[in-house]
């Protein structure tokens, strides 16, 4: 994907800067762009540096635990037939507590992790279901002409997502980040008389996202069979 | 009147007190463990780093061909009567695809523009709202081996949509509490 924006944003610049008689600009906006960017990597350092370093003693402490624990009865909420006890109620919790204190890194393996559970759950669901809906689907594939290839033949319903995972993603892509470190740390490299100014509305406006998330899935995940 | 901006800032030594002192009370060895994190996070700047060099210069030419502001200007005239600056249909479309790109963007309209203005502010709060829905997706479902991805993507849209919607509004609000 980015090998077609990178390389868009390049030619069509250049192109235009060509028609239009910008070339020198051009020449000068590269050099300054490749210096500012090492330069907002300094900042980033800092800031960046700072937070993880944070985050590792509310890791170590068994804060995230704790807060693990509080989020307990939202999961059950938002995914009510994961077993309590299932590892992908686990995972889905680390995930969401990494996403809250914007812990990037340690949220997508967590995340990674909890869609492959959740494709084992989905398995085991299908398995005690002696069978019917395997026919069904099998069913349902002849009728619409999609091929099978012998040895897919039983796994080829397995790459539906489960209601799970789409309400699992949704809210990842909802954004669940209390505090946008790395905003601040750009508002400051460019500036901001307060960089910090904008979490009280950046959270009202996740929160909104995250609300509208929260009553499309509940409405999805009524409404729809898998 | 300033109670917004006085919260916000008042989020971040809230904050660091709480799980310095949470560490401290659970005996944690606070200074090792955070030497040890401050590594992790240096590492993932510099692992980031090639890409913002790559993304800024792309950007960089951009801004410097004209074209950002032919483009602001023309989307400018269908989106600028709804409150919704034409800059910013830019970085709502690459934001979609690819954050850090879109970063590339932000840092434009951060230089151009100033963090402090009601754009910076409106930029600042959409980045924070959303996350990016095509990468999301396909590392997430390809842990999954999962091919048809059913309503996943029609509730990513609305959620960045109604992200979207409300970073224009209160950005809008805010402005004159925040600066």
């Amino acid at each position: 994907m980015l090998n077609y924006i990178w390389a868009f944003m390049i030619l069509v610049g250049i192109a235009y800067g060509a028609f239009c008689g910008n070339m020198a600009e051009i020449s000068g906006g590269v050099i300054d762009s490749a210096k500012e960017a090492v330069e907002l990597c300094i900042t980033m350092l800092g800031i960046v540096g700072f937070w993880t370093g944070l985050m590792e003693v509310a890791k170590e402490s068994g804060l995230v635990g704790g807060l693990t624990r509080l989020l307990t009865p939202v999961l059950r909420f938002l995914f009510p037939r994961i077993p309590k006890e299932h590892k992908a109620f686990q995972y889905i919790s680390v995930n969401f507590i990494a996403n809250i204190l914007g812990l990037g890194w340690a949220a997508t393996p967590a995340g990674l992790k909890a869609m492959e559970e959740l494709a084992a759950l989905k398995r085991e669901g299908e398995k005690n279901k002696n069978g019917q809906l395997q026919d069904k689907i099998c069913n349902y594939k002849n009728c619409h002409g999609i091929k099978q290839k012998g040895d897919e033949q039983k796994d080829t319903h397995l790459d539906i997502a489960s209601n799970e995972m789409c309400i699992f993603l949704i809210m990842n892509i909802s954004s669940l980040q209390l505090i946008p470190v790395n905003i601040i740390a750009y508002r400051s490299q460019y500036g901001s008389r307060n960089p910090a100014v904008i979490i009280v509305p950046a959270i009202l406006a996740t929160l909104i996202s995250t609300l509208t998330a929260v009553i499309f899935c509940k409405i999805m995940d009524m409404g729809r069979k898998e | 009147m300033r109670v917004l901006a006085n919260l916000s800032n008042l989020m971040i030594p809230v904050f660091i007190f709480y799980i310095v002192a949470y560490g401290f009370a659970a005996k944690t060895p606070v200074y090792d463990v955070f030497i040890k994190g401050v590594k992790e996070g240096l590492k993932t700047v510099v692992g980031i780093m090639p890409t913002l060099i790559g993304l800024m210069i792309a950007v960089g030419i951009l801004r410097a061909s004209g074209i950002l502001e032919f483009w602001g200007g023309f989307l400018g005239n269908i989106t600028n009567p709804i409150g919704f600056p034409g800059d910013l249909v830019p970085l709502t479309f690459v934001k979609m695809f690819s954050s850090s790109a879109a970063t590339g963007l932000v840092l434009d309209i951060f230089k151009q523009y100033g963090p402090d203005s009601k754009i910076g502010l409106m930029t600042s709060l959409m980045m924070s709202s959303t996350e990016t829905i095509f990468y999301t997706m396909s590392v997430y479902f390809m842990a999954a081996k999962v091919q048809k991805v059913r309503f996943t993507l029609s509730g990513a849209l609305l959620a960045t949509l109604a992200g979207t919607i409300a970073s224009v509004i209160l950005a809008q609000s805010t402005y004159s509490l925040l600066f």
